[in-house]
């Protein structure tokens, strides 16, 4: 078990650092700085994240704070996650009511995307290679992309129509893998 | 009827959306526009969207967003409210996820519930990457932008830190 001061401390530069999105951010520190957890433990984290309604980064956040550090530890990834960011955010939003216009905070933005685009591809890229060598987990990977990325269906959609799939495919896998030669 | 308080609306809408946005906070985006920008005209559509823009901007979870709604449209009341209905849902819920877990780590559905969703996962990742540059711009320059990112994180020791300012660097002086 974790401390919980580390605990926040950890999530709270996640989440500091986290411009444009915190996704990136979480596997960087916490798989590749601080060996905390391994890419597949972390992407299985992730693929729970996505189920549970609301943010993924924050349904991952709870899971992973309480593996390291029980419900304390929960709390405390929550605190770190979300508090300084939080602080910073209402600041610029006070700083709006004020003065409206922000061109240039869409320029510095448009930049920024293209830059988180490629940290996200990375991520994903880094993510895939622990899936196993199997046609079924690369299968819904692509399935996956072409449905939300290249067809711009609705994300729930996608989804509900992959994940039923998915699960017997895994469910089969993780029973053969219980029963050796069977 | 009874005038119900603004903060109080805004919660209670946002709070059964954020119940069911299965995938992310953006799945409901539509819907909090619909009711916030078309239905009740608290903020107009030129608000909402410099809001979304400055929450991605900002450092943190993408989702905080609704914080900046929530406060441009009720003050502090409204900021509360927005963000305990973004954060109540999730929180309880991610628990209880966390609570079955515990009483039961290597149920053969619970192997297979994640190992199954990992890859649509990693799937959406990929999406999210490449629905984020082609929203941006169908330029080149965007484009190497991005391949730069894309190389130098998987090559290279740099704190991404440098990249993303670079990337704003270049949005401010007109590059992309």
């Amino acid at each position: 078990m974790l401390a919980p001061l580390e605990i926040f401390l950890t999530f709270a530069r996640v989440g500091i650092s986290g411009f444009g999105g915190v996704n990136f951010w979480m596997r960087r520190v916490l798989v590749q700085e601080k060996r905390w957890l391994t890419d597949g433990e972390y992407v299985e984290g992730l693929a729970m994240g996505q189920l549970i309604p609301g943010p993924n980064v924050y349904n991952l956040t709870v899971m992973l704070g309480h593996r390291f550090g029980g419900a304390l530890g929960a709390w405390a990834a929550i605190a770190g996650l979300f508090l300084p960011p939080l602080a910073v955010v209402i600041a610029l939003g006070l700083l709006y009511r004020h003065f409206s216009a922000l061109p240039m905070v869409q320029a510095a933005l448009r930049g920024m995307t293209f830059i988180v685009a490629g940290l996200l591809l990375a991520n994903a890229v880094a993510l895939a290679r622990p899936l196993p060598r199997r046609l079924a987990p690369w299968l819904f990977l692509a399935l996956t992309f072409a449905g939300v990325g290249l067809l711009h269906w609705p994300l729930i959609l996608v989804m509900g129509a992959l994940a039923p799939f998915a699960v017997a495919a895994a469910w089969r896998e993780a029973g053969s893998q219980r029963r050796p030669g069977a | 009827m009874t005038e119900v308080p603004v903060w109080l609306a805004l919660f209670w809408q946002f709070f059964l959306l954020c119940c069911i946005s299965v995938g992310g906070t953006n799945t409901v985006l539509p819907d909090m526009h619909r009711f916030v920008v078309e239905e009740h005209a608290w903020i107009t559509d030129r608000q909402f969207a410099d809001l979304y823009a400055l929450a991605q901007a900002a450092p943190g979870p993408n989702a905080l967003w609704v914080t900046l709604v929530g406060l441009q449209i009720a003050g502090w009341q409204g900021a509360a409210a927005t963000t305990l209905a973004l954060l109540i849902p999730s929180t309880a819920l991610s628990f209880a996820a966390i609570a079955l877990h515990t009483r039961r780590p290597h149920s053969r559905f619970g192997i297979a519930l994640r190992r199954g969703i990992a890859p649509i996962a990693v799937g959406l990742m990929f999406s999210s990457g490449w629905l984020l540059l082609r929203s941006a711009s169908e330029q080149w320059q965007g484009y190497a932008l991005t391949l730069v990112a894309f190389v130098a994180v998987l090559r290279t020791r740099l704190n991404p830190l440098w990249l993303i300012a670079g990337g704003a660097a270049c949005g401010v002086a007109g590059f992309v």
